[in-house]
């Protein structure tokens, strides 16, 4: 197709044309690949380049919702939180050059913790590519490394098969991102529709690895043998949806089970096998015993640097099995006794079923004598202090009594995660939203409107702290325009906490820029119409977060805690998990 | 781990920014690519990447790995020098006169087995293929008789014990695939890693 055919195609003319032909243009395409993949709400922001995809939207508005953001890193971070709780994949629209740029912490971010997320890019028309068209950037090879996979399509009958390819690729395997991005004229060019047929098969792309029942075989035996052994589990858990599977092995075989900060929820905290948190802030018991334990069972997990601290001091007195559905994850960080490929939703029933019923009391009782010990030290002070200034935990404390333990809750990045993360209670999976493997600060606010899309009838709480918010505070105005029932708790330290700990820690209380103010937070909200309170009290925490859980829609309240308070348990870097320190 | 020359070979499908996609997972990790090579394979629509580096078989196992995870990559095999069979190209521009007059050189082009591609009055243009060690000391004793231009082509290698990708590519375009798709090179490392 020439280009003056292609520019001929202005809304009127397509219109024109439309009514001509049975043809349909490459942008209903995009929308009819959404509809058929089940999409009912798009996170978008419009421009030049994705302009036709956004007049064909138009007619499309009884379908598909369009919840219009105040910047791309909002509208992705609102599809990563709207998969994590639904469980979908989540759909974002962004323009060309900057619109697309602004995507990429989102892309590494869905891409390093496994978020199913399909994103559509316009780009400039493709007689123009290459030669620094406006609003031109080359988003392929930028987004390449991000991204599980792209691709670029410039004429408007690989859109069908492209989308398909996109969806059947985020969502299958171990998820992750992709991006489309695609020329203005093939969003204008109107093509033979012979409708939208999903993708199941891609010859060079294998989601999940085959089962191997031998391997199972040995993990089953490894396990009967085992005096002490220990399971950590991950979001592949929940990926998978394998959490009732995951319950009735450890149910059947009495292990003790502690979960990365990419699986909570997966496992009820009140689960009598829940031994807490691993990792550089989390339970004292479970990073202490790691070193202690026989056979160490992980599941669906990927031995992240702070998970495990110092590798060559990681529990190498243990055999370890591995679960994952990414074979690339086996032997990457901690060499493995038996791998066992494929999806956890399919293996672990098979390893339940020949794995003997067992009870380990006596090992379960060492994780509750060192949990005592952390009470004592940690989190007494933090839960209930009776003087002094207010502590996170306290505010979370309050929170889960509140919500019942059921609230979905979004942290941002920072201490204010570490202890929500520490002390959120949850009775239900896919309720904890956080940005784990990137750390990216800004990701909560936007990230808890996706996650409350996904899960509008559940209380969503996003626990941000008073540097997060300011990154992506922008996104007030989705709430305010759109309505998402959003309550936004900021944590004010008055500091950037967790670098401001670390230079206490490491750097001589070198304290370089972490001073950090803050605008009168309460004042910014009612400029974007959403209600809010200050609270500096302890007295008053309760009513004022009662009053943010019951107010009908959205809601911010500020609560102002201690400046310099430190975050423990803590696995310094460099250490091992069992030199774990209580203070 | 000992550091090693590698060959590592790719079966991938044939699209726009596939050498991008692999480069960056060597440069990722600061890893040189030494040799890199991409052509048609012996199954019609399937390319094939040689690529060698030098690096510990724990590394190359794991960048195969993640090479392997990217979509449009069907497989990804590594294997040592003796476990291939491999060549390089090279090509000499030396000026004429020198070769004439010269007979060291006739010498040097024999041993070598160079073939002459081009002959004009003002140079010759020779041609040799073999290991790179045989390449690289013929380029050291023409350099000595005014060596006009060199140039050395990537690697190219075919596995020893590969019975090729024909049926391998069968498997893949099952929608179930078969068992040993993905190999366990640690439970079911015998005598060979390579499992065609």
């Amino acid at each position: 197709m020439n280009t003056l055919e292609i520019t001929k195609n202005t809304p009127q003319q397509l219109q024109e044309e439309k009514a001509k032909t049975t043809k349909i243009s490459g942008s209903q395409a995009v929308l009819e690949a959404f509809i058929a993949e089940g999409v009912d709400t798009i996170f978008g922001y419009p421009g030049g380049a994705i302009m036709p995809i956004y007049d064909a939207l138009y007619d499309y508005n009884d379908k598909l919702k369009h919840i219009l953001v105040r910047h791309e890193q909002g509208g992705i971070h609102a599809a990563q939180g709207y998969a994590r709780t639904s469980g979908r994949t989540g759909v974002v629209f962004a323009t060309s050059g900057p619109g697309a740029t602004n995507l990429v912490t989102g892309l590494a971010d869905a891409m390093i913790d496994s978020n199913p997320v399909v994103c559509v890019t316009g780009q400039v028309f493709a007689h123009l590519l290459g030669t620094d068209a406006f609003q031109e950037t080359d988003v392929i090879n930028i987004t390449t490394p991000v991204t599980k996979w792209n691709y670029q399509v410039t004429d408007a009958c690989e859109i069908p098969a492209a989308l398909a390819k996109a969806f059947y690729i985020a969502r299958t395997g171990r998820p992750g991102p992709v991006l489309i991005d695609i020329t203005k004229n093939a969003q204008l060019q109107l093509f033979d529709y012979e409708g939208y047929k999903a993708c199941n098969h891609i010859r060079s792309y294998r989601p999940a690895p085959i089962v191997r029942k031998e391997y199972i075989a040995q993990a089953a035996e490894l396990i009967n043998q085992a005096k002490k052994p220990f399971v950590l589990f991950g979001q592949g858990v929940i990926l998978g949806k394998a959490e009732n599977e995951f319950k009735a092995f450890i149910e059947k075989t009495g292990i003790p089970a502690a979960w990365t900060i990419m699986g909570l929820s997966a496992l009820p905290t009140d689960h009598p096998l829940n031994v807490g948190m691993l990792g550089m802030h989390g339970n004292y018991a479970p990073n202490v015993l790691t070193n202690d334990c026989d056979v160490l069972i992980a599941i669906g997990m990927r031995f992240d640097d702070r998970v495990t601290g110092r590798l060559d001091k990681y529990a190498k007195q243990a055999k370890i099995i591995h679960l994952d559905i990414d074979p690339a994850e086996i032997d990457k960080n901690v060499k493995t006794t038996v791998p066992v490929w494929g999806d956890c939703k399919e293996t672990l029933p098979l390893l339940t079923q020949l794995v003997q019923a067992n009870q380990h009391d006596a090992w379960l009782q060492k994780f509750r004598e060192l949990e005592q010990e952390e009470i004592k030290e940690v989190i007494n002070n933090e839960l209930q202090p009776s003087e002094g200034e207010m502590t996170m935990g306290e505010v979370i404390n309050v929170l889960n009594e509140l919500t019942n333990d059921d609230a979905v809750i979004v942290t941002d990045v920072g201490q204010h995660q570490m202890v929500a993360c520490r002390y959120a209670r949850f009775k239900q999976s896919k309720s904890n939203v956080t940005s784990g493997g990137l750390g990216t600060m800004g990701f909560g606010l936007p990230a808890a409107i996706g996650a409350w899309y996904g899960a509008p009838d559940r209380t969503v709480v996003a626990i941000i702290g008073d540097g997060g918010i300011q990154m992506t505070i922008q996104e007030l105005g989705t709430i305010m325009q759109f309505g998402a029932k959003v309550k936004i708790l900021i944590l004010n330290n008055q500091f950037l906490g967790m670098v401001r700990q670390w230079q206490q820690l490491f750097h001589d209380k070198r304290y370089s820029f972490v001073n950090i103010t803050s605008p009168d937070y309460v004042a910014v909200a009612k400029g974007y119409y959403i209600s809010g309170k200050q609270v500096n009290e302890r007295a008053s925490l309760r009513q004022a977060l009662k009053e943010m859980l019951e107010h009908d829609g959205s809601y911010l309240l500020e609560v102002m805690v201690g400046k310099e308070n430190n975050v423990f348990p803590m696995v310094p870097q460099g250490s091992s998990v069992s030199e774990i320190r209580l203070k | 781990m000992e550091k090693q020359e590698y060959t590592i070979t790719l079966y991938t499908e044939n699209s726009i920014g596939m050498i991008s996609r692999i480069a960056i997972i060597f440069s990722r990790r600061k890893i040189n690519i030494e040799s890199l090579n991409t052509s048609p394979s012996e199954v019609h629509g399937i390319h094939r990447f040689t690529i060698v580096i030098t690096e510990s078989e724990e590394v190359v196992r794991k960048l195969c790995r993640q090479i392997e995870k990217q979509v449009e990559v069907l497989k990804a095999y590594y294997n040592t020098n003796d476990e291939v069979i491999w060549q390089e190209q090279a090509l000499y521009k030396v000026p004429t006169d020198i070769v004439t007059e010269k007979a060291p050189i006739e010498r040097l082009l024999r041993e070598y087995g160079a073939h002459a591609v081009v002959i004009r009055n003002d140079y010759t243009v020779f041609e040799t293929a073999g290991h790179r060690e045989e390449i690289d000391k013929l380029t050291e004793a023409l350099a000595e008789y005014n060596l006009i231009e060199f140039v050395r082509s990537a690697r190219i290698a075919i596995i020893k014990d590969s019975k090729g990708f024909h049926n391998k590519l069968k498997e893949f375009e099952e929608a179930e695939p078969t068992q040993d798709v993905v190999e366990n090179e640690y439970l079911d490392k015998q005598d060979k890693i390579f499992t065609m």
